[in-house]
């Protein structure tokens, strides 16, 4: 209205200064936020691209069913793979129990106390410990003071404590999902607190913990640290369960941890079931034949071929959990550690799986996750 | 007038369910004190033997030789040195994605790129170690000549690459929580997208941010395997990443290679180190924490 304008009359497309300037500079910010997002992508494109190239040739079955072995062209990842699998299993049969209810109590039933802010710190806590520090742990508590060994158990033990916290944050973070209609509906007829918990608040959760769980079994499958101090091994050429056909070696009468007859002067009638050798406890060999029945000295070894039955009877837990072990991750490591190019190659293999086992596992979390986003409405 | 309809008759079962639930939530208690105290009983009977003076001024550690030196401060150089590789990578890359994510990304490109970065963060970290050892490194040796084949700069580059996504990630929480009216003020003045985000939206969440860099932080103080096979296993007084040198987790795994013989001074080490490396991160944490809850407050 004022003559006193600071535009030029008539200038419509007049703007301030240095808005073109401005302008490109947002416009390029979307460049550069591209490129670190293309850094970020292009990292996993060249890892996997890296160990394919490296290890593809290396995927035959013959990898999958052997064990690990000083020549390179023989070597294999079954005592890997088959421990990885059986402290799974164990890290899992502690975990998800513990940790759900755990959760189910942090979210449902824990008052606003000191005690429920003690274990709440305690448990962020947990998640930012690092991960050789549970390994420390394992080896003064479950190693040492309470003589578990280095074995599956302790194994399983201690990546259960490792993965406790993203069990109990997702299970907490499932439970909070749930509206309290439900729970105050359930309530309302006449449920008590742990029948509508069971019944009608972790039914809808259960997608939410489920990924929480697979998220924490794929975190344990790549955990090697902790597994390194409590002894798993690097050079495992046996399993802790048994197959059919392998030779099993049965001492006659008890024994203790060494080996040794507990009573050396006793003997027992055994009836042999093969051809074969026993070995004598002064080391002396005496061939026998299938049908025989013998008094043998307590000590004594006979041979005998592991039939499905005592293959099935080794994977009961009590057999193989005392077992020392090795796992995928430990394995691989083991090969990389060494200079010669075959061995290299072997660790690209075995990268390969681990990293198909986890990136499965993580991508089912995620689209579990998005599923779960979709299709409940309230 | 009003009873209180929540409260339940005693049920004996119930009692019991909610006991078994309480234990199980208290096992998180249990587990920290546990680790508190295995950790600091046998540091305590490591400093029995070593005086904390020589553990923190000596500059030498070889408690594998026949005159054994304690001193931490080489293995501290080394993580310190990969941890500041780590975040001088993870920082810039992280904050850039979640701006762009946060501030720049539709609603669809995001819920196509988040996942994908959280696959990053799943990776196992010897595939990582793997990865610096036999791609990294030979491609900084083609640019820096007379790089070692075992130095901190690949393994300090790629942990910074495995916790991208971790502070992308939370950034970019902190980011998406600050509420829209102060960006829609801001755009009504005229400013930019850009301007918007670093100078109204990035302020706002600052709190936040500096969390997720301290939590990326103590993950790559704490992280073990990388470092064991890229970076070399030497304890040295590091004073550029070209060098090779220990961290005080790749110690604790190197002793624990050679069989760990219990009850000895070199068993009692790990532990010693495992109380400095435990301090530092659960300060981190406490820090990360502490700051978190700050700016959750605000809003």
């Amino acid at each position: 209205m004022s003559a006193d304008d600071s535009a030029p009359a008539g200038d419509i497309a007049a703007h301030p200064k240095g808005l073109d300037l401005r302008r490109f500079k947002d416009a390029s910010f979307v460049a550069w936020g591209v490129v670190a997002t293309f850094i970020g992508l292009g990292t996993l494109a060249a890892l996997v691209g890296q160990l394919v190239h490296d290890g593809r040739h290396r995927l035959t079955l013959d990898f999958f069913l052997s064990f690990p072995s000083s020549n390179p062209a023989e070597a294999g990842i079954l005592s890997a793979w088959v421990g990885s699998l059986l402290v799974i299993l164990t890290t899992a049969c502690f975990a998800i129990p513990i940790g759900v209810l755990a959760g189910i109590y942090l979210e449902e039933y824990a008052p606003r106390n000191w005690i429920t802010s003690t274990i709440e710190i305690a448990v962020n806590n947990l998640a930012g410990v690092p991960s050789i520090v549970y390994g420390l742990l394992a080896v003064g508590l479950f190693v040492q003071a309470l003589h578990l060994g280095q074995s599956i158990l302790t194994a399983g033990a201690t990546l259960s404590l490792l993965i406790l916290p993203v069990v109990i944050v997702a299970t907490r973070e499932a439970v909070r999902g749930v509206p309290q209609d439900i729970r105050q509906a359930a309530l309302a007829v006449g449920a008590t607190k742990w029948q509508a918990t069971q019944h009608h608040v972790l039914p809808y959760a259960l997608p939410g913990v489920v990924t929480g769980i697979i998220i924490g079994v794929s975190r344990a499958i790549g955990e090697t640290a902790p597994l390194i101090l409590i002894g798993g091994l690097t050079f495992v050429a046996f399993l802790p369960v048994t197959l059919p056909g392998e030779p099993v070696f049965n001492v006659v009468g008890a024994v203790d941890e060494y080996g040794a007859p507990l009573t050396p002067q006793a003997s027992e009638r055994v009836r042999i079931e093969e051809d074969g050798v026993v070995v004598m406890p002064d080391f002396s060999e005496v061939p026998v034949e299938a049908g025989q029945t013998l008094d043998l000295p307590h000590g004594a070894v006979v041979q005998s071929t592991a039939g499905l039955g005592d293959a099935m009877a080794s994977w009961s837990p009590t057999q193989w959990l005392g077992s020392e072990f090795t796992v995928l991750p430990i394995q691989m490591f083991n090969w990389t550690s060494r200079p010669q190019a075959e061995f290299l190659e072997l660790a690209a293999a075995a990268g390969i799986v681990l990293l198909a086992i986890t990136l499965l596992l993580n991508g089912a979390a995620i689209w579990l996750r998005y599923r779960l986003r979709r299709r409940i409405k309230w | 007038m009003d009873r209180d309809f929540t409260r339940q008759r005693f049920r004996l079962g119930e009692r019991i369910v909610e006991g078994v639930l309480f234990v199980a939530a208290a096992l998180a208690v249990a587990i920290v004190a546990g680790i508190l105290y295995v950790v600091i009983a046998e540091s305590a009977k490591f400093f029995v033997q070593v005086s904390p003076l020589e553990f923190v001024t000596e500059t030498r550690w070889t408690p594998l030789f026949d005159d054994p030196h304690y001193g931490i401060a080489p293995l501290l150089t080394g993580t310190f040195m990969s941890t500041l590789v780590a975040l001088a990578v993870a920082v810039p890359l992280g904050l850039l994605v979640a701006i762009y994510l946060s501030e720049f990304a539709s609603a669809r490109l995001r819920e196509l790129i988040k996942p994908t970065l959280e696959l990053l963060a799943g990776v196992p970290t010897v595939v990582y170690g793997y990865f610096a050892l036999l791609f990294v490194t030979p491609l900084l040796q083609r640019f820096i000549p007379g790089l070692p084949g075992f130095n901190l700069l690949s393994a300090g580059i790629v942990m910074g690459l495995m916790i991208v996504p971790y502070i992308a990630s939370l950034s970019e929480d902190a980011m998406r929580a600050v509420p829209n009216s102060l960006r829609d003020g801001s755009l009504a003045m005229g400013a930019t997208r850009l301007e918007t985000a670093f100078r109204v939206v990035f302020p706002a969440a600052i709190s936040g941010v500096i969390g997720a860099v301290i939590l990326g932080m103590s993950r790559a103080v704490g992280e073990t395997m990388i470092v064991v096979i890229a970076g070399g296993q030497l304890p040295q007084i590091v004073t550029s990443p070209t060098q090779q040198g220990a961290t005080v987790t790749a110690f604790i795994a190197q002793v624990a290679l050679g069989d760990i013989a219990f009850g000895t001074l070199e068993y009692q080490s790990i532990f010693a180190a495992g109380l400095a490396l435990l301090t530092l991160t659960l300060l981190f944490n406490f820090a990360a924490f502490a700051l978190q809850r700050r700016f959750r407050e605000a809003y």
